[in-house]
């Protein structure tokens, strides 16, 4: 795998896509200019999320962040918004005159809860983790190369550290170039570390990780509703427009996208449901849906093991998952490019020769 | 002569300034906290209370930021019922330790590190991975290390 193949950490290297740049003097022209454009125009000052490395796209300013690959989030607004335009314009009214006038409000709110819970999973930061600096990197390999051999081999995979009395093994992250903190994993699809991994979500177009998973999971809860909602309503008024003997065909006939609807709730109410009840037994025993699939606190295999990160309490581990304190963006996406190296590097360059040469005289008179 | 020739490389090369790395501890979770094992390598810039007592005082906060209290859980509460949209308004709880830890940082350095000639750098800049503390001086080291621990100006 690409990933796994080990490289030779070089301190000098940027933490971007861009190859190692090339000796001093001209790598300050080199990070200037990013396609040619800009050689004659005067430099802006770049923001971080212009060199991410990962595989993102940032809207707005870098204020909005998906995954490269968009998914299928189109398709779920689509539906979402399909629905529920139908909803209104079909079933309402009949139900409004019908039933209770709250039906349209009680339809409304719950739809502008999802839609907004569904945008805030797709645009936030899910907890990624930036990759480590040349220093870090390099800091990390002379720690593991302990033996001091000049040929290169790979470094030891994991780590072992102790967790509330539980072995934790961590794994080294070719690609971020650092061990993963507990809980956290690197997601192909976007090509980040994230923490406290959950799975990447096509239907959400991004990674469900520590800092959305609360949105994440208000998203699906509320949609159940909603769709339970707009499924029983929809029943409700094929069945009442089928009284007096005229039969479920003319009820259709005279509402047809009820029928739309019905068919679209019907087939994702029992999915979306059973997703809800699955993401609360998560919850509620503080597990991601990452450490359940590998069965990594399951006990497999006779061995004593238990969640280390569950406060065994079902409660506090709902509050903590779900209403905890909300972690920050550790990518700094708005942030601008550090007062560049470039710079920096200059006044270096410049200081540095007549300290050379100062030396270089003293020793030639040592000499 | 050997000298000269590793003087004039450095010329060539981006020089790295020397630095320590704290690394997280995991024991009690995920929860962010720093080892508070004092570095061997600044034993003689830096007094070793002194130091632990930063750290201490840093994960106290981060213990702060992090507590599952009663104004976090108000906070998570209220955003709930919002659909989150409280966030776009309102600084958080953790945002806020996170300015106080800024100060605190700054504070130290102002005091204490700067004039020892050390710098630390806030671990937020390093995504809460890393504590780092870096040289502020010109000092050359030649090694043979892969690593070239030539120092320079952070």
């Amino acid at each position: 795998m690409k990933n796994c193949e080990y490289q030779q950490i070089d301190p000098q290297a940027l933490p971007t896509q861009t190859p190692p740049p090339p000796p001093l003097q001209e790598e300050k022209e080199e990070e200037e200019e990013e396609g040619g454009e800009k050689r004659e125009e005067p430099r802006r000052p770049r923001r971080k999320w212009e060199v991410f490395p990962g595989k993102n796209r940032f809207y707005c300013d870098g204020r909005i962040i998906v995954a490269r690959q968009g998914g299928v989030l189109p398709l779920t607004l689509g539906l979402i918004l399909v629905t529920c335009g139908l909803f209104f314009v079909f079933d309402c009214p009949f139900l409004v005159k019908h039933l209770t006038s709250c039906i349209p409000f009680i339809g409304g709110g719950l739809f502008v809860f999802v839609v907004i819970t569904l945008l805030q999973t797709s645009f936030t930061d899910p907890g990624i983790l930036p990759r480590a600096t040349p220093d870090e990197a390099a800091e990390i390999e002379k720690q593991i190369d302990t033996t001091g051999n000049s040929s290169y081999r790979p470094p030891p995979r994991t780590k072992e550290v102790v967790i509330n009395q539980q072995v934790v093994k961590l794994k080294y992250c070719f690609t971020c170039k650092m061990f993963r903190p507990p809980r956290t994993s690197h997601c192909s699809l976007c090509d980040n570390c994230v923490e406290r991994f959950d799975h990447h979500c096509p239907w959400v177009g991004n990674c469900v990780g520590k800092r959305n998973y609360r949105f994440f999971y208000t998203f699906i809860v509320s949609l159940s509703f909603l769709t339970a909602f707009i499924f029983g309503c929809v029943t409700t008024h094929l069945s009442l427009r089928a009284q007096g003997g005229k039969g479920l065909v003319f009820a259709l006939q005279e509402s047809p996208g009820s029928a739309v609807e019905l068919v679209i709730c019907f087939f994702s109410v029992w999915s979306i449901l059973g997703l809800s009840g699955f993401h609360t037994y998560l919850v509620a025993s503080n597990l991601t849906t990452n450490e359940d699939i590998k069965g990594s606190w399951s006990g497999k295999g006779g061995e004593d093991v238990t969640n280390p990160y569950s406060h065994k309490n079902i409660f506090i581990n709902c509050c903590a998952v779900l209403c905890g304190p909300m972690p920050p963006s550790l990518i700094d996406r708005r942030g601008f490019l550090p007062s560049d190296e470039s710079v920096q590097t200059a006044s270096v360059d410049i200081e540095l020769p007549t300290q050379a040469t100062k030396s270089e005289i003293n020793v030639t008179e040592e000499d | 002569m050997a000298e000269t020739h590793s003087l004039q490389d450095l010329r060539q090369q981006p020089a790295v300034a020397a630095k320590v790395f704290l690394q997280r501890d995991y024991t009690h979770g995920t929860m962010c906290q720093f080892q508070t094992k004092f570095p061997s390598e600044l034993e003689t810039r830096i007094d070793k209370q002194q130091f632990e007592e930063t750290v201490r005082t840093l994960n106290n906060l981060y213990t702060e930021a992090e507590k599952l209290g009663s104004q976090s859980l108000i906070e998570g509460c209220l955003a709930c019922l919002t659909a989150y949209t409280v966030f776009l308004c309102m600084e958080t709880h953790y945002e806020k330790v996170l300015k106080k830890i800024a100060k605190f940082i700054q504070e130290q350095n102002d005091k204490i590190y700067a004039p020892r000639g050390l710098l630390l750098t806030d671990p937020i800049e390093r995504g809460l991975r890393v504590y780092e503390a870096g040289s502020q001086t010109f000092q050359l080291v030649t090694t043979k290390s892969r690593v070239p621990e030539t120092l320079y100006l952070d």
